[in-house]
Formats: C-alpha cells, structure tokens, sequence
C-alpha cells in the first residue's frame, strides 16, 4: 500500500498527534546542535577533533586497502607539460643550501646511516613522468619531473628490510619541513626521487638538488630538498599532519 | 472529524530530516575547502559576473584558512551523507514509494504546467497523485544530484585508484566543477523548496512531521498543489481517465 486512504481523525486526535510529532522533532533538531558542539568540545589530536581524527584514519585504513599498485596516474605527453611550473611552498628551504656538498642520508637502521652522493643517484637508471600534479589546496598542473624510481633505489642499495616496514620519512637538511609516507605509495611505480624538471636540473625553489615526486599523494608529501631518508613503523612526524590535516593525503 | 491522508511514511520524514543537517555541514566544510583554490566564476574572459565568492561574502562567513578543518568535517560527514541517502534510495524502491516521486512520461510536459500555474500565468493543474509533475521531476533530480555528487566526490577523492570514474567524468579539474556546479544546484533547490513550503502552507509543512495531512473539502478553493491529493487504494498506480480530483 502506497498511499493510504482517508482516515477520519476528530480535532484533538489531530492536535495531539502534531503536537507529539513537533516534540519528536525539536528533540532531533536540538539533538543535532548539540552533537555539534559536542564535536567542537572533543580534545584535539595533531591539531584536528579527535573524533574527525579517527575517522581520517580510518578512511586512511580502508584507502590502503583498496591501494593497488597497478593503478597508474595519467600520464601525459611532452607537450602538455607547463613550462613554468606552479612554487607553493618554501618551507624547509630557508637556509642556503650546501649543495656542493650535498649527501643523501639513508637511516637503513638506527646507526647505521649510508651517505649517497648526486652522482650514485644519477648513476641509476632514470624514470621520466608528466603526470597531472595535485595541491591539497585544489589546484593542479600538468608537470614533467626525471629521476630514479624510489622502488630502484630501494633495491640497488639493498634497503629491502628497511622498506619491508610501514612508513618512509622524509626531512630536509635543516630539519624544517618533514613528511611521513605509507610504503606502499613510496614503492608505487611511479614514485621517483626526482633531480629533474622540463629536462633539466631542480631549480632551488623546486627542490635542488633531490626531491619526492610521488604522483599517488596530494603536493604537501612531495618534500623539496631531501636530507634524510629513514623507515619506521610508527608514523614519523609529518609537517602538516601536525596543522590538522590527514595524514595519509593519498589517491 | 476531519478526513486525512497518511501522506508521508515514517521513514521517509526521518530519513528527509536527517539529511539536512548532514547537507549543511557537508555544503559548509565544501566551502571551507573551496576557499583555498577559489577560481570559478560566471562570466567569460575577463569579463565576470559573478566570483565564487565575493571576498565580503567569506568575510562575512569566517570562511578563509580553514581548509583543514573543512577536509576533515568534510571526510567524516560524508560517510553520513551516503549511508542516508543508500538507505533512502532503497527504501523507495522496495517501499514501491518511488511510484509517487520518479516522473512519468507525461511529467516533462506537464511539470511546464505546473511552473506556469505557480507563476499565475496558467489556472488549473493536471491531475495528480501525491506529487505534481514539477515536484516529480524536481524530487527525483535531486536523488540523480545526491548519486552525482557521491561520484563526482569519490573522483576528486581517489582520482588515481578510481582512475577510471576521474576519466568517465572528464578528468580530475572537470569533476570539481561538477562536483562545486551539483553544490550550487542543491542549493538552489533549497531555496525554490524551502518557498514552495512556506507558500503550501502549514498543512503541508506538518505532514512532513507528522506523517498526515488534513484533506481540505472545500470545493470552491481552488485546489493548492499540497491539497491536490487524489486517492490510492490499489498498490498500482493507475493513470485511468476516471482519475478524479480530491
């Protein structure tokens, strides 16, 4: 029965009943504004309501396990690639690099630090992408980066174990600007350490000497100028997860 | 005693009401998180009628550099927004209510009608049963919005594991906008629903609490579009030439 046909209903069944049922719904109405401030009066964790925390979190959990490492983000041509490219952030490039001197330091265990210089780097094989790059803040640009494919690097250094645990964390050289990445987004196929640009080296702004690209994750994760690489299984800090965004910013 | 007419079921007050305050807020951290890359407008070139939105407008709303917290309301609330409008989907069809609301093939024509006779330009309405053709093709459009804004969502959300709905919606940069252009539509709707209520009366309004709706029997009123009720009593909806008007 879709559609009810008439009952007959004296006055005061009529006002009761509407009155009943604008009890029941000035309870919900009331019921609702207070669950929002009960939200807003929740203790903050790494900057965000708790309970929105957890829930970030577990979106976080079911992302990744759906990820699979054979979805590839969209490659583009040579051409459409922008020639001047987006700069958004300059945290963790404050100081003047030493770039000459510059070394990858790889944390393979605690102790056990390996020095790599630009030329090891460049000495592997280069992976080229032009993939359509993706601000948290909403924007995006089609960019063309060069450099070695992270799960290369992982394996001609022998940092199998290492990279067996959960996350990756990135920090620049003066310890400014820092993210944490699940591993499985570091060794997606498309994830390179990038020197490269439009074909030629970093611009200062862009990272140089050595950067993240990391096509599966919004911009905040590509961290410009990495000083030290190292693997844990706790989530090492991250920059804007500490300003109460998610953490895991993943695609 | 007065005669009247179970208008609407239990679960679909709850579920309707339910969904407004999750609608807000989702519409509200969208905001928020449009704020950090505010770039449409309607206009052309240079030319702009009007930005999305006025600086004053943010002001006024306390919107700028709030991004974070937009995201976060943003990917908590939207679990409640689908798990409502799932439930809601499939309540009409198995409650066989979605009879009353998905339009007929007559309703493209004589929602026209409607529009005409609300605007005063047109008297007299076609006939009707629990809704008028406008209101079919406007209750079931925004059921069509709620799915578009599920999947526009998702493939703004994952755009590399969904690769493939970011590619059926036109890539990433063109499912925003579908996603920001079916916010502003829900909107409107708002605001033309929210008229539309207050200008059916209390009667109407009522019955989306309570349940029932009072049938008017005076006959030299010209019948309303909430008071236009015919009866059911057969679960087939019949579009016999006897059909009268209540």
């Amino acid at each position: 029965m879709m559609y009810k046909p008439e009952i007959l209903m004296s006055e005061k069944t009529i006002r009761n009943k509407t009155l009943v049922a604008f009890v029941v719904f000035f309870i919900f109405i009331a019921g609702c504004l207070f669950a929002w401030k009960w939200l807003h009066q929740q203790p903050m964790e790494n900057s965000a309501l708790r309970p929105l925390r957890s829930v970030l979190n577990l979106n976080e959990r079911i992302a990744l396990g759906f990820f699979n490492n054979d979805r590839y983000t969209k490659s583009y041509s040579k051409a459409m690639a922008a020639p001047k490219v987006r700069v958004n952030g300059s945290a963790g490039l404050e100081d003047n690099a030493d770039t000459a001197n510059w070394k990858l330091h790889v944390v393979k265990a605690p102790g056990d630090t390996l020095l790599i210089s630009m030329a090891e780097i460049k000495a592997l094989p280069k992976t080229e992408i032009i993939f359509d790059f993706k601000c948290i803040e909403g924007w995006d640009q089609v960019t063309h980066w060069g450099g070695v494919r992270f799960n290369d690097f992982i394996n001609k250094y022998g940092l199998t174990a290492a990279s067996g645990l959960h996350y990756a964390g990135l920090i620049t050289p003066n310890n400014k600007y820092y993210v944490g990445v699940d591993m499985k987004s570091m060794m997606h196929p498309q994830t390179i350490l990038c020197y490269e640009m439009n074909g030629a080296p970093l611009p200062l702004n862009q990272g140089y000497p050595l950067r993240l690209i990391i096509p599966v994750k919004y911009g905040v994760k590509h961290l410009k100028r990495i000083g030290t690489l190292s693997f844990s299984d706790e989530r090492p800090k991250d920059y804007w997860y500490e300003r109460g965004y998610d953490y895991y910013c993943g695609f | 005693m007065k005669k009247t007419i179970n208008k609407h079921p239990l679960a679909i007050r709850w579920l309707h009401w339910i969904n407004f305050p999750i609608l807000t807020v989702m519409i509200w951290s969208g905001m928020l998180i449009y704020w950090a890359n505010d770039v449409y407008k309607i206009g052309w070139n240079d030319k702009t009628i009007l930005k999305f939105f006025p600086t004053s407008f943010n002001k006024a709303l306390n919107i700028p550099f709030r991004l974070a917290e937009g995201m976060n309301l943003h990917f908590f609330f939207m679990w409640f927004f689908a798990i409502n409008g799932i439930i809601y989907f499939f309540y009409l069809l198995f409650s066989k209510e979605y009879k009353l609301i998905f339009p007929t093939k007559n309703s493209m024509k004589e929602s026209w009608q409607v529009i005409l006779h609300d605007l005063h330009i047109r008297k007299g309405l076609p006939p009707q049963k629990k809704y008028n053709a406008a209101q079919r093709m406007a209750y079931t459009g925004v059921i069509v919005m709620g799915f578009g804004m599920l999947l526009t969502g998702l493939a703004i959300y994952k755009p590399v594991n969904l690769n493939w709905l970011c590619y059926i919606l036109g890539g990433y940069e063109w499912a925003r906008i579908e996603h920001f252009t079916i916010t502003m539509l829900f909107v409107l709707f708002f605001i033309v629903h929210v008229l539309q209520v207050i200008l059916a009366g209390w009667n109407n309004f009522r019955s989306m609490i309570t349940g029932f709706e009072v049938i008017k029997e005076d006959k030299n009123l010209h019948l309303a579009t909430n008071q236009n009720i015919e009866m059911e009593h057969d679960s087939s909806i019949k579009n016999n030439s006897d059909d009268v008007q209540a």
